[in-house]
Order: structure tokens, then C-alpha cells, then sequence
């Protein structure tokens, strides 16, 4: 006897997903925040002030060139290479840049990269910039963002293998998905309401189908990201294992062979070289205006266009000149080829950087139905089972599987983002002068969510979801307003400034409350209103093996 | 048949160890031969070297998921098994012989 294709799909499915989805939903969620990793760290460091930009017309340009030249020359004799940076505004990291400097002493003998400084300058006087008041101490967005690769309280290593095999059950999950799921298109446009286990169902597929195409993009190229820790053979056998031939792989792979001499003042003047590339590109459009040499060339003064526009994104345009006269040199090639390029794309597609504020949000958006997507397979494998153990005659006994997966998802589903709310409470209310800080806003975080597996066990399952989304839902609520208790960057301030990074984070905040007062709603009706138990087969639930 | 068993509520003890060496087969068995693969290909693929590593590490996880369902899938554990294997060894020998010139 043989089982159908779909059979053994759907159990792969089940199982690839049962047995990781609490840490994937952790992995959507924290992956999720980090598409606003840089608007998270500002909102988390109230000190710093509104924004404000100061774009520069070509006389202001010229006089920062000069002001940096003159302190380049001072602190960072003979480096290896001088950047300045012009006032921009970037998208990585996200925000107004403002006017510095930055340099890389020669590397000494046998290394690849020397040390490095970086200053910010007063863009009329070219003084050191009067530091503005010392932010807190916060683990911010990043810390989010980070969590969804490298976990937290384990070692960097075991993070990513163990988000690692997590990510590679996860695209089997979706595979095995795709395969199994008879009616594709049709089921997209079925939602049964209020039926049980169909609903469940309908809503699972219709999540999934909805954003599969961004499913099946960040899985595969979040394992991307790390492939050679996943998959190292290729690269072994063809190099070998240890770090210098890991080096040599790269150094290949990427040209990297070229050796760094000190550079010194360059004798063209670099406002006309700005000008030409501002010519090109348009206005504000200069990132950066770079001094380096290499052995066998002329000392080179790079312009670099700010990123975007295209999904190399780290690969923006430049224009080369010889430092001496000032004429144009060819760009460098793009190294990598084919290959490099195509892992870039990934990696970008992954991170989503080059998206503009309303493509962050479509990102954003589809990180949630990620989470929906995972949050309602769980749910799905606990109303299955339940079923599946009542009609076997079992109605005493409660089984440990299911009431262990049923606490989980409470506690994850409706406990986490609790926690992340509680990240950002913590933020407001720990003492400013707390010794490492940033990792006790960490621990409130795995604090709270800890709490809500103890509340899970403690309360009915019914009462435990809906007093936790309720909870939940009132966390979000309280942020902007404790934000306005404690900090003068509120709503009342932001949003005629016209600051939308620091109100827009405030109104999420709201929104996040919403999103979760209409869950609770939807959980707390469908208690009230139990729906009709109806009898479902377990087909395709167990792995078929010819033994019967 | 699985869905009996399952009515019955009883999952004996071999049917678990068939279930874990199938699942044994899908994870070691296919990481194996995902990993042979990407050897094979890394010396196969028409681009410079370190390119051809990069291209053949970035597709291992498509073959691993292939390699994967095709042994949850496949009617016999003992097939599970020797596909597994034999791919493997195919592979390995195919990207040894490569590699000590054989193509050349």
C-alpha cells in the first residue's frame, strides 16, 4: 500500500512545522521589528533630538571638503584610505546623515584591514560637533533585529545553527505545503467562518497562499545568508576548511588581493569632482567622497552616490578620479560575478533595505502574515489533535502532547508579543543610570514572556488567550503614553515637528493594540459561541509505511 | 495503514523506529548527499572557481529539500535508504574523479 504524494506531504508538513514553530514565530516576529531596527533605536534613545536637516548648497560642500581635508590631514597622517561624509539622507543606515569623517590606518603587515577613526564635524567651523546630550544605554531596534538570527543567551554559533535547521524545517514546511494543498487558487478565495477546524484551516491557507511568494524568498535566502556555515562542503574540499583558506576563497570570489598604501593630500580640488557627480546623479545625491591608493595605481578620489535605486544596493554607482589631476578614471568592476551578484540580490531582497518608507511597510506587513501564517498552523495541529483525541474515546485523560502544545502557543502567540512590549516599557522605566542597561531591557523581555507560560499553565486555555491578547493589547497601549509620561519626544511634540519616525512609531504602537483587541475579540467570541463539534479524519496526519 | 492505526489510537513500537529511521534517512542521509552534490557541482559548474563554490553552495539547500521529500515520500524505508547512500557515493566518486583531474 502505498501512500498518496499529498499524504506524505501533509505529514512532513505537520511535523516540519509543529516541532519548530514556536522559535519561528520568535524568528518572524524579532525579524519583523528589524525592518525598523533604525526607527526602533531612535524611538529607544529619547535624547537624541528631532530631526533636523540641513541640506548644503555647492559653497557649503566645498567648505566641508576643505574643513575635512585640513582635519584629516591632522588626526589621520599617512592612512590608507580618508572618507568624508557629506549631509544625506540614506536608507542604511535609515535617516539624515550628517557631515564627518572617517579613516583606516595602513593595515600593518600580513592583515587585510588597519584600525579605523571616525569624527563628527561642525560643518562651518570644522570643530569637533558639540556632542549633543548622551543617549541611554538601549540594546534598541538592532537588539531585535539581531535576536531573529542569533537568538539570545546562547553563543553566536549555536543562534545560527539552531535558527538554521529551524529555517531549513520551515522551507520544507512550505514545500511540503505547496504540495499537499490540493486547491491552491480555490482555497485562497474560501474562508468558512466560525466552522471549527475549517476556519482554522481556511485562514492558515489563505495566510500562507496570500504571501507565499515572500515565504519562500526570506526562508531561502535567510539560509542563504549563512551558507557556508550550513553548508561548508563545496568550499572545503575546493579550499579547505581553515581561516586562511576561508580568506582565499573571499580574496578570490571578490578580488580582495590588493594592498593598501598611506595616502596623502590630494593636490585636485574635490569640489568639482562632487559637482560633476551631483551633476549626474542630482542634487543631495553624493554619499560619500573617498581618498585611497593601491599598490600599482595612482592615488584615487572616489565619489559614491547614496544607495538605492536598485537591488545590488550595496553596489551603488561611483565615479573615480586620479587624486593628482583630477581626471576620470573607469568605476571599478563589480566583483563577484554572476554568483556574488545573485547572492546580493537575496541578501537585499532578505533585508529589504532598499525599500522606500511604503515598501518597508509591505515588508512589514508581510512579516506579520508570516507570523499569522505560523500562529494559526499551530493552532490548526492543536484543534486537530483535540478532535482526533475525543473521537478515539479519550475524553478523561487529557493528553500531555496536545495540552503541551496548546500552552506553547498561548505563550507564544499571545505571550511574545506581550514581551516585545514589554522591551520597549522597559525602556521608559529602568533607571537611566542602570549598569548594563541594555541587557536588562533584554531580560524584561524573556522576563515577561517566562511570566506568560506560568500564566498559561495556571489558567484555563480559553481564559489564558484571551486574558493574555487582552493584556497584550493594553501593553501596546500604554507605550505612547508612558513615552509621554517620561520622555518630551511624545505625540504632542512629534507630530506637529512632522518627526514621523518618532510619532509613527507611536501610532504602530497603537495600531499593534488594535490588531490585538480585534483577536481578542474574535477568541473571546468564538468561546462564548462554542462552534458544532464535527467528526474530520486524520487522514494524511500519520507517515504512511507499507507495514499494514 | 497510518490511518488505522491512528482510529485505533495505538502506534506499536516499530512503527516509531520506522518513522524515526525515515526521518534519520531525510536528515543525515539527505544532508550527505546535499553536501555530495555541492562538491559535484562546485567542480562542474562552467564559471571560475570561486564563483562555481558560491553558485553550488547557494543551490544545496534546494537539493537538500528535494532530497528530503523524496525520501519521506518514496514507497520503502529500504529505498529511503539506499537512494540515500548510493546517491551519495555516485556523487562522491563522480566529484573525486574531478577533482584529480579526471575531466581535464
Amino acid at each position: 500500500m502505498h501512500s498518496s504524494l499529498r499524504q506524505s506531504m501533509a505529514w512532513l508538513h505537520t511535523w516540519s512545522g509543529v516541532i519548530v514553530g514556536w522559535v519561528l514565530f520568535f524568528v518572524f516576529v524579532t525579524g519583523t521589528a528589524g525592518y525598523f531596527q533604525y526607527e526602533i533605536t531612535r524611538w529607544m534613545q529619547p535624547e537624541r533630538p528631532l530631526v533636523q536637516k540641513t541640506p548644503s548648497d555647492a559653497a557649503a560642500t566645498e567648505r566641508m571638503l576643505g574643513l575635512a581635508l585640513d582635519r584629516l590631514e591632522q588626526v589621520a597622517p599617512g592612512a590608507a584610505n580618508w572618507r568624508i561624509t557629506l549631509p544625506h539622507e540614506s536608507l542604511a543606515p535609515r535617516g539624515w546623515q550628517d557631515f564627518s569623517i572617517r579613516w583606516e590606518e595602513v593595515p600593518p603587515e600580513g592583515h587585510d584591514f588597519g584600525a579605523t577613526g571616525s569624527e563628527q564635524l561642525d560643518p562651518v567651523s570644522g570643530d569637533l560637533a558639540a556632542a549633543g546630550p548622551e543617549p541611554r544605554d538601549t540594546a534598541g531596534g538592532r537588539g531585535l533585529y539581531r535576536m531573529h538570527y542569533a537568538l539570545h543567551y546562547v553563543p553566536y554559533t549555536w543562534g545560527y545553527y539552531i535558527v538554521g535547521v529551524c529555517t531549513m524545517l520551515m522551507l520544507l514546511a512550505i514545500v511540503s505545503g505547496v504540495i499537499t494543498h490540493k486547491k491552491i487558487f480555490k482555497d485562497f478565495f474560501t474562508f468558512r467562518p466560525g466552522k471549527g477546524q475549517r476556519s482554522w484551516l481556511d485562514a492558515h491557507n489563505a495566510i500562507s497562499v496570500m504571501a507565499l511568494p515572500f515565504f519562500l524568498m526570506i526562508t531561502y535566502s535567510g539560509l542563504v545568508f549563512f551558507l557556508f556555515t550550513y553548508m561548508p562542503a563545496g568550499r572545503d574540499v575546493l579550499y579547505g576548511s581553515d581561516p586562511q583558506s576561508e580568506e582565499a576563497f573571499y580574496d578570490e570570489l571578490f578580488d580582495r588581493n590588493k594592498v593598501k598604501l598611506a595616502i596623502t593630500r590630494p593636490a585636485a580640488k574635490l569640489a568639482p569632482l562632487v559637482a560633476k557627480a551631483e551633476g549626474e546623479w542630482g542634487p543631495g545625491s553624493v554619499r560619500s567622497v573617498e581618498v585611497a591608493a593601491f599598490e600599482g595605481q595612482p592615488q584615487t578620489v572616489t565619489v559614491h552616490r547614496v544607495y538605492g535605486g536598485s537591488l545590488d544596493f550595496w553596489n551603488a554607482p561611483h565615479m573615480r578620479f586620479d587624486a593628482q589631476t583630477g581626471e576620470a578614471l573607469p568605476p571599478e568592476p563589480r566583483t563577484g560575478g554572476e554568483a556574488g551578484l545573485t547572492q546580493s540580490v537575496l541578501f537585499n531582497l532578505h533585508e529589504g533595505l532598499f525599500a522606500g518608507v511604503w515598501g518597508r511597510w509591505v515588508y512589514f506587513v508581510a512579516g506579520l502574515l508570516g507570523c499569522a501564517m505560523i500562529g494559526t498552523g499551530l493552532v490548526l495541529w492543536t484543534v486537530k489533535r483535540r478532535k482526533h483525541h475525543l473521537a478515539s474515546g479519550r475524553e478523561g485523560a487529557e493528553d500531555l502532547g496536545v495540552r503541551l502544545v496548546e500552552t506553547l502557543n498561548v505563550a507564544t502567540i499571545a505571550g511574545l508579543p506581550l514581551a516585545v512590549a514589554a522591551y520597549f516599557l522597559a525602556n521608559r522605566l529602568l533607571p537611566i543610570d542602570l549598569a548594563d542597561r541594555g541587557a536588562w531591557e533584554f531580560h524584561s523581555l524573556f522576563a515577561v514572556w517566562l511570566g506568560a507560560l506560568f500564566y498559561a499553565l495556571s489558567r484555563p486555555l480559553a481564559r489564558a488567550w484571551v486574558e493574555l491578547l487582552w493584556g497584550s493589547c493594553a501593553a501596546y497601549a500604554l507605550v505612547p503614553v508612558l513615552n509621554a509620561l517620561t520622555t518630551d519626544k511624545h505625540l504632542g511634540k512629534t507630530l506637529p515637528a512632522g518627526d514621523w519616525v518618532l510619532a509613527g512609531f507611536d501610532l504602530t504602537m497603537w495600531g499593534m493594540a488594535a490588531l490585538l483587541a480585534m483577536m481578542a475579540v474574535k477568541v473571546q467570541r468564538r468561546l462564548t459561541v462554542p462552534a458544532r463539534p464535527q467528526p474530520v479524519p486524520m487522514a494524511g496526519t500519520a507517515l504512511e509505511e507499507g507495514a499494514a | 495503514m497510518s490511518t488505522t492505526m491512528a482510529k485505533k489510537g495505538v502506534l506499536t513500537a516499530g512503527y516509531r523506529w520506522r518513522v524515526a529511521s525515515r526521518v534519520a534517512a531525510a536528515a543525515l542521509g539527505g544532508y550527505a548527499l546535499a553536501s555530495a552534490a555541492t562538491v559535484f557541482l562546485s567542480l562542474l559548474w562552467p564559471a571560475p572557481k570561486a564563483q562555481a563554490v558560491l553558485w553550488a553552495t547557494m543551490l544545496s539547500f534546494a537539493i537538500y529539500t528535494v532530497a528530503v521529500i523524496w525520501v519521506i515520500h518514496t514507497s520503502s524505508l529500504k529505498r529511503a535508504w539506499a537512494g540515500m547512500v548510493l546517491g551519495t557515493l555516485v556523487l562522491s566518486m563522480l566529484a573525486w574523479w574531478l577533482k584529480s583531474g579526471g575531466a581535464a
